[in-house]
């Protein structure tokens, strides 16, 4: 079993169920912090995935677009936690 | 947000995605990239700055309204696509330069072409979000 064969066959199904996994605690996340928690890691197990598919296809222009999405993944975060801040103060 | 690691981590953040954004655009006429990602980077890496310092601090560094970079951009990219018209060529034909220039590559009009776009795309996007987080 080689590394492709391990990625393909390992790595992404364990990727694409915790995104099923994380999809449903999304929904049913009670809170708005917990929606924005399970939104993070939505988007962080995307970045794993485009990892690994530029691994797979020998593309390492891939890895760019992974980085960019992490940035927009952490200015997201970030803004959503400043607003919640913003509003449990005024409230 | 008053996170001291956040607010380091910031001010080393924004020169860095800036350098980004530039490499970015200055590689995407054959391979993924351009001005409107490049664009978008750059004004991330003030949003982060605006985030962490407070926005009053990162309109001490930028010193203009972002809306003036606007036209600004738009005129970069006419004068870019009018150029060829001076040569007797249709508008918007690509002119390029005979030999490579080390670091940037080849430079052409379509290089000016997608810097105007970066600093439209610049200007729009944080004129939208500092609006934003002023009223809010």
């Amino acid at each position: 079993m080689n590394l492709y064969d391990y990625l393909y066959y390992i790595i992404l199904p364990i990727l694409s169920i915790s995104v099923l996994i994380i999809f449903i605690r999304f929904l049913i996340g009670p809170t708005l912090s917990d929606r924005v928690i399970s939104l993070d890691l939505l988007l962080t197990t995307g970045i794993g995935i485009i990892a690994v598919y530029s691994i797979h296809t020998n593309q390492p222009t891939f890895l760019d677009i992974a980085m960019i999405l992490a940035l927009i993944a952490f200015l997201s975060t970030v803004a959503f936690a400043y607003y919640l801040e913003k509003r449990e103060r005024n409230d | 947000m008053k996170t001291l690691i956040f607010k380091t981590a910031s001010s080393y953040l924004l020169p860095l995605l800036i350098l980004f954004s530039i490499f970015i655009l200055l590689r995407g006429h054959y391979l993924p990239g351009g001005g409107f990602v490049g664009g978008l980077i750059a004004s991330i890496a003030f949003v982060i700055h605006s985030f962490a310092n407070g926005l009053e601090k990162t309109r001490t560094i930028i010193k203009f309204h972002p809306g003036f970079l606007i036209p600004v951009g738009l005129l970069i990219a006419i004068i870019s696509g009018a150029a060829p018209l001076f040569l007797g060529q249709n508008f918007m034909t690509g002119l390029w330069m005979d030999d490579p220039i080390p670091v940037i590559g080849m430079v052409g009009t379509a290089l000016f072409f997608d810097t105007g776009v970066y600093i439209v795309v610049i200007g729009i996007t944080l004129t939208i979000i500092f609006t934003i987080s002023e009223t809010l």
